[in-house]
């Protein structure tokens, strides 16, 4: 039945997991960040990328989680992995060692260079918002071997100056990667409810390579801070399948029935 | 050689105001009865050290124990922000909060530091970012071999170290399965520690040679108080309370509802209140 249902109709939000989900390949090892990056990587795992290593910062590695966790320590995420290590071990052998070819985050705030802010909105010594921090994130940016990023669009969150790194896209001006001698590539992708994102082989400025179906440029950049840029070819974000909404729905629905909130 | 003693002797004994505490559990095994034991004995000017600061802080933040926190993570996990942590940080109430911010990658390096008795911990971090212009203890070294130039913390030496774990023998030993988080490197970096437990046991039952297990000689103080890290949770004991993390967002979000249950379950309340949450999975 949910499948009948899932192929008339899906939310901005469904599209933005599932294009994300896409992204994912079934060779990859992949540090996965709570919330929708999560909601992403286990869709893929669920569908099209059965053999992904899903690997979360408390320690747990190749996990394959029936509910998706709440916190990124949740005991499903230990009962179904195939090891859980110590934490300083997860950032010392494992993502600073280069094990890991995806890093997957989301934020609070962003630039056109895919720099994150999750710290502070305002002022640091006197914040108008003091947001969680950074965690996991300023070395999952710069040591797994790519980063994705999945963000709903709005003019608060895409912003033309971000006042506060936490974690590095491309840096301020798009060139702070190489000059630091970092070798990762950083943001390759940014899923939006929108579109989807890729750097421009230049200057590294996020340019939109993909449109979701009916979405248009106008809405894309009423969503936007900074003057939107498209790649040279632009093509329309495939609608979610039928089977990818089923699981998409069924996993989620698990979740809200596990968490009882 | 550690001590059996009630929960509150522990914290009575351990714990003074102005100590450098560091409370850990990733997520999994957070100590939570230490916790509102300590803020039941009215502990003052503490440093908080934590790298997921999470519902156990906002507690000890929001009635006042706290004077500054050390930490990488400070949210509601999947759910949100801490409230308490929030209103500390941009309205100074319940006092002013000083913040020492780091990344997780390098609170875990300086926990291990700590442990390894080195005087700070370095790592490939910290790269493009601004948490180094707000926090001074973050700053650089240069490799002697190959010229990198690497991040550098200073080690974490907490005066305390406090976690929950599922059981201890009766010689003290201290057995911790599943996500060990960095609490192994919090209570060797510590000079004084108490450890919570679910249940003390005649033998730990380890599974494996490389279970983690604690000497009794590295700890100070063991209790036992079954239930003692809910509404975290304990691996084959009990899971996590997800409700109650959740639940936890309208209640922090203002003083009076905070302050109100904190009289209700924590203030007229003893570390028996945990064991309705303890029971061990089938």
């Amino acid at each position: 039945m949910q499948a009948t249902l899932a192929a008339t109709a899906y939310t901005s939000n469904e599209m933005m997991i599932v294009a994300a989900a896409r992204a994912l390949r079934n060779e990859d090892v992949c540090f996965v960040g709570i919330g929708a990056p999560s909601a992403a990587c286990n869709l893929a795992r669920l569908t099209h990328a059965p053999g992904i290593t899903l690997i979360y910062e408390s320690g747990t590695i190749a996990t394959r989680p029936n509910v998706l966790p709440l916190s990124i320590g949740d005991g499903e995420l230990c009962e179904t992995a195939l090891t859980t290590v110590p934490v300083p071990e997860m950032f010392r052998y494992w993502l600073q060692g280069g094990r890991i070819t995806v890093g997957f985050l989301g934020g609070a705030q962003i630039d056109r260079f895919a720099n994150l802010n999750t710290t502070v909105v305002g002022d640091y010594a006197k914040p108008k918002v003091r947001l969680p921090g950074g965690g996991g994130a300023p070395e999952i940016a710069t040591n797994c071997g790519e980063i994705f990023i999945i963000m709903a669009q709005s003019q608060r969150a895409f912003m033309k100056d971000l006042r506060f790194v936490t974690s590095m896209g491309h840096g301020r001006t798009g060139r702070e990667r190489r000059d630091l001698g970092v070798k990762t590539k950083g943001p390759t992708r940014l899923i939006t409810d929108l579109c989807v994102f890729e750097p421009d082989p230049d200057t590294a400025e996020m340019t939109v390579t993909s449109i979701h179906p009916g979405v248009t440029r106008e809405r894309i950049q009423e969503n936007t801070g900074w003057p939107v840029r498209y790649g040279a070819a632009v093509g329309e974000t495939p609608e979610p399948t039928a089977d990818e909404l089923a699981v998409l729905r069924e996993i989620q629905e698990r979740t809200r029935r596990a968490h009882g909130g | 050689m550690a001590r059996f003693v009630s929960l509150a002797a522990a914290v009575e004994e351990c714990i003074r105001d102005g100590d450098t505490v560091s409370f850990e559990g990733f997520t999994h095994l957070i100590p939570f009865a230490a916790g509102h034991e300590t803020i039941r004995q009215g502990r003052k000017r503490l440093t908080l050290v934590r790298m997921t600061p999470d519902l156990i802080y906002d507690q000890m933040i929001g009635m006042g124990c706290a004077e500054k926190l050390v930490f990488s993570w400070g949210g509601n996990p999947g759910v949100g922000s801490l409230h308490r942590l929030r209103d500390a940080v941009e309205n100074g109430w319940p006092g002013p909060l000083a913040l020492e911010e780091h990344s997780h990658a390098a609170m875990a390096n300086a926990y291990e530091a700590g442990a390894a008795n080195l005087p700070f911990a370095i790592l490939r971090g910290y790269l493009g970012v601004d948490l180094p212009k707000v926090n001074p203890n973050i700053r650089s070294v240069t490799c002697p071999f190959t010229g990198e130039v690497l991040a550098a913390v200073p080690a974490l030496r907490p005066d305390v170290g406090v976690i929950h774990a599922q059981r201890a023998d009766r010689e003290g030993n201290v057995l911790l399965e599943g996500i060990t988080g960095v609490q192994k490197e919090a209570v060797l970096a510590s000079k004084r520690s108490i450890v919570t437990v679910e249940e003390v046991v005649d033998d730990l039952g380890v599974a494996s040679p490389n279970a983690v297990v604690l000497p009794g000689w590295t700890i100070t103080c063991i209790a036992a108080v079954p239930g003692g890290a809910h509404p975290s949770y304990a691996h084959g004991h009990y899971p996590r309370d997800n409700a109650a993390y959740i639940a936890w967002d309208k209640i922090a979000r203002e003083r009076d509802t905070f302050l109100a249950w904190m009289k209700e379950h924590v203030l007229e309340r003893g570390p028996d209140a945990f064991a309705v949450h303890a029971r061990r999975a089938a």
